[in-house]
């Protein structure tokens, strides 16, 4: 669906993306993550068209962009940034209007489109009120219907639930997750972690234009080895498991083993109480942390020199 | 593209305010003149004004030589400073070029649009300015200024050639600023004239605007470049040092259209003005798409 070779963008002397070759199968929930400045905007940028690379190459749709661009955006829908409409005019005037603008966006069909679109990000009921009158979360989903109108193959998103609130994060992942079971491709950047663990079934991880990290999400969040066990005996359970407890905090322990069941049957038969009992996998947090440096906005003393 | 930006230039209130007030500044100046009966002298002040007291219907030209030096440049520097970095600043620009329109058309869209803008704003200055003329300065006082209507009077005009027509019209003729008079249809064709030429003046600045709104995503800096080049240029128009340049400069020609009330028609100025004004046009549209089809759009 969109696979980039060695694409590297420099502005002046400042390099935003650095070889970067990222490979986006049909069917998946792409996650892009990266700290502030760490080149994600730059690429969906590129992979739009809007800005030209310096070098490598890149394939949206089995297509080379920018050379046929004009025939792979028709079948995208973006939100780049923050979205952006006409405050004078209604969000319903602003998506017809947008629609009038390009190809493929036929006008017998439009009033339906734009009445689903503003339908699935829960704006049905929107009136006549200006854009400029609209909550940040308004202009959100508004911006999401946007890039629903034209009903793409492939959705490129960019920060999709800035400014919304718990509800509005759920509903668009709950859309976002049934638009891909419909067979969407969405390829999304965020620094929301939990976001985007959430939602993806792969990532891939920026840190100073570099891509250091793609990979399945379910093969990222490997079991670590341990296992959290929350106990109503921690000083039984201790004594019982003899050695493998890592740490302890309270009625909480760490322990190191690579079979619940079995670590489960040994305390029970010591007698100590479990009140809950999970596998300990590494989180996205951790693999991103792990994976990248400081973001742009931070300049701390240690930062190392570009 | 071209319908929707159409669209967005008809359903701006800023549109219609900025040609409201546009033409609301030759009405000012039609009721001062009419109330006092104080018009400047001829050869003094801004052109036409020392003939509409004897002549209203002569007002839209007079109209056109008040909005020409200032209002109608600025808003035409506005609307196209505006276009493109109007659009890059609010973010639109992105969305448009995703959903995708292509660049060029895009531009020339945006060139359209700033067109039908000007051209609104002239036509608008030209009929209710005429209207102002009748209305408040009054009609045709032709007589007064010992024309005899129609007649023997057009064919001892000097030069060929509308004079054999003037004949033919019936009426009141109106005097021309050589002192022979022409005929309403004349005025008619006087007056397009006068505003096919004042609308391409206005799109050399327009198209100098909008080269500089591709440069920069501050629509406010683009309009303000255009408007310096408009007073470097008035400057250096009256600097007697830079009388080698002056024939290529955008404003030089600017008052031109004034000969398409002599009788006859004094074409040379206008012609060079039209030149000059179609190569501003086409050098700076072709900057503009260079540097704008070739553009990382970061905004």
């Amino acid at each position: 669906m969109i696979t980039t070779q060695n694409l590297t963008k420099r502005f002046g002397r400042v390099e935003a993306v650095r070889e970067v070759s990222i490979d986006v199968r049909a069917g998946d929930r792409y996650g892009l993550l990266g700290p502030n400045g760490s080149g994600k905007s730059t690429l969906v940028r590129m992979l739009l068209g809007l800005v030209y690379a310096t070098s490598g190459s890149i394939s949206v749709l089995g297509e080379p962009v920018p050379r046929h661009v004009g025939r792979v955006l028709p079948q995208i829908g973006a939100l780049i940034e923050e979205p952006a409409a006409y405050p004078h005019l209604s969000g319903r005037a602003n998506l017809r209007l947008l629609d009038a603008a390009g190809p493929h966006g036929s006008r017998r069909t439009r009033r339906r489109r734009v009445d689903e679109a503003l339908e699935q990000v829960g704006l049905a009921g929107i009136d006549r009120r200006p854009v400029r009158a609209y909550s940040l979360g308004m202009r959100q989903r508004l911006g999401l219907a946007a890039a629903l109108v034209r009903r793409p193959r492939l959705l490129i998103l960019d920060e999709p639930t800035n400014g919304l609130d718990p509800r509005g994060i759920k509903d668009i992942r709950d859309l976002l997750t049934g638009l891909n079971a419909a067979g969407v491709t969405i390829f999304l950047s965020s620094h929301l972690l939990p976001e985007v663990s959430a939602l993806c079934t792969r990532v891939g991880v920026l840190d100073s234009g570099r891509l250091v990290l793609e990979d399945q999400l379910s093969n990222l969040e490997q079991p670590t080895g341990r296992v959290l066990v929350s106990t109503g005996d921690p000083e039984g359970a201790v004594a019982a498991l003899d050695g493998l407890v890592e740490r302890r905090d309270g009625t909480d322990l760490v322990v190191r083993s690579s079979d619940p069941a079995a670590l489960n049957a040994r305390l029970v038969a010591a007698g100590v109480p479990v009140l809950s009992l999970a596998v300990q996998r590494r989180s996205l947090e951790d693999i991103v942390l792990d994976v990248t440096g400081a973001g742009s906005d931070q300049f701390g003393l240690n930062r190392a020199a570009p | 593209m071209i319908a929707v930006e159409l669209f967005k230039l008809v359903r701006r209130l800023r549109t219609w305010l900025t040609i409201g007030l546009i033409c609301a500044l030759p009405l000012v100046v039609a009721i001062f003149i009419a109330v006092t009966h104080l018009a400047p002298p001829p050869g003094q002040g801004s052109a036409f004004l020392s003939a509409v007291l004897n002549e209203g219907q002569l007002y839209p030209a007079a109209a056109l030589a008040l909005v020409l030096p200032v209002f109608l440049p600025v808003a035409v520097a506005v609307m196209a400073g505006e276009s493109v970095a109007g659009e890059a600043s609010s973010g639109t620009l992105r969305y448009l070029l995703a959903r995708p329109v292509g660049r060029t058309r895009l531009l020339v869209a945006k060139l359209v649009a700033v067109t039908t803008f000007t051209m609104i704003a002239v036509i608008a200055v030209t009929v209710t300015s005429y209207a102002t003329g009748v209305l408040i300065l009054g009609p045709s006082r032709a007589a007064a200024v010992g024309v005899a209507p129609g007649g023997i009077s057009g064919s001892i005009a000097p030069g060929t050639g509308g004079a054999p027509t003037a004949g033919l019209q019936p009426g009141a003729s109106i005097t021309s600023l050589s002192g022979a008079p022409l005929t309403f249809l004349e005025l008619i064709e006087r007056v397009l004239g006068a505003m096919a030429f004042i609308t391409v003046s206005m799109l050399g600045v327009a198209a100098i605007a909008l080269f500089l709104s591709t440069l920069t995503d501050s629509a406010l800096g683009a309009a303000l470049g255009a408007l310096a080049v408009l007073v470097a240029s008035e400057v250096l128009v009256t600097l007697d040092a830079a009388t080698a340049v002056q024939p290529y400069l955008p404003t030089r020609y600017w008052l031109a259209w004034i000969d398409f009330f002599r009788q006859p028609i004094f074409w040379r100025d206008i012609q060079r003005g039209f030149a000059i004004q179609a190569v501003y046009v086409v050098v700076f549209l072709a900057a503009a798409w260079a540097n704008f089809a070739t553009k990382d759009v970061t905004a």
